[in-house]
């Protein structure tokens, strides 16, 4: 499954329980029910461990950061994966916001590098 | 009738470094707008990043941190102007952005409706009292449970903090018809 927008792509792949986002998200509100729908059919193929791959999103708005809070907690509330989220130092807004996920689900993993 | 909330200081022209850019509300689509809006940021703060010259590796990852804080502030000030402003305004949009010797100040300017003054007054009363780490997981929450963009002011939030900066805002009625407010935020990121 995927998403190919001319400044943003998602691709869901079920082999390796990974959700990856590239580009930039910035959507308005309502604009994101594609992107967050994609993501909660990976959430609920119920893998172990669910990896969101965030490494090449150089820009995310509020409202996908609200996207990404919506998919952990549905994680949380079906209560049967774990979550692995992968950023990277590249750009500075995913130091500074994705631990926000780990507040929302304490036994997320994040790894930045 | 004016009213200030936080510690807001006037926009002063003239006074240092500066830059202003207008839009006519109604002269395209919300939508067409909203792409313009990135561009706006972005610009904003690839402008901005020439004053904080990359000249070592300490520098370059400061540049591209005061970059990134600048574009993802100035685009949800804009989207926040252009989802709020009213439609009926003669009052162009405007973005401000002046540079201080320890801070950037960003100032969005739009006309809102008397009716939706009262509702987020209340909001900025809970912005500028409350623990703002626990209203943001709070709004999560609460957005969780709602279909699509609830308004939740998570872009204010998200300011406050991950980048540690300071928020105020100003109402100012206009004599004009139809009645409206003039509202601007200002945005003030310790640099």
């Amino acid at each position: 499954m995927e998403i190919i927008q001319p400044d943003y792509q998602v691709r869901y792949d079920a082999a390796a329980s990974t959700v990856s986002c590239h580009g930039s998200f910035r959507l308005a509100g309502e604009e994101y029910k594609a992107i967050l729908d994609l993501m909660l059919a990976a959430a609920d193929a119920a893998p172990p461990l669910l990896t969101l791959d965030v490494r090449d999103l150089q820009f995310l708005n509020s409202s996908g950061i609200n996207t990404l809070s919506k998919l952990i907690l549905h994680v949380r509330n079906k209560k049967v994966s774990g979550v692995l989220v992968q950023g990277s130092k590249q750009f500075p807004w995913q130091e500074k916001s994705l631990i926000n996920l780990q507040r929302l689900l304490p036994a997320l993993k994040l790894e930045i590098v | 009738m004016e009213q200030s909330f936080g510690e807001f200081v006037e926009p002063q022209e003239g006074d240092g470094e500066y830059l202003k850019i207008g839009f006519r509300p109604s002269s395209i689509t919300l939508q067409q707008r909203w792409r313009n809006n990135g561009l706006s940021a972005d610009f904003l703060a690839g402008y901005l990043s020439t004053f904080f010259p990359g000249d070592d590796n300490a520098a370059t990852a400061r540049q591209a941190e005061i970059k990134d804080a600048i574009s993802f502030i100035a685009n949800e000030l804009l989207e926040n102007a252009m989802k709020f402003s009213f439609a009926s305004s003669h009052h162009t949009v405007t973005i401000e952005m002046f540079l201080d010797a320890d801070a950037v100040r960003l100032y969005t300017a739009n006309g809102i409706t008397p009716e939706a003054v009262a509702p987020f007054q209340q909001f900025i009363g809970k912005l500028l009292t409350s623990d703002t780490n626990e209203l943001y997981i709070e709004q999560l929450e609460r957005n969780a449970n709602a279909e699509g963009d609830t308004g939740s002011g998570l872009g204010f939030l998200t300011m406050i903090n991950d980048y540690g900066a300071r928020l105020a805002w100003n109402f100012s009625n206009l004599a004009e018809s139809p009645e409206h407010t003039l509202l601007t935020t200002m945005v003030r990121l310790p640099v």
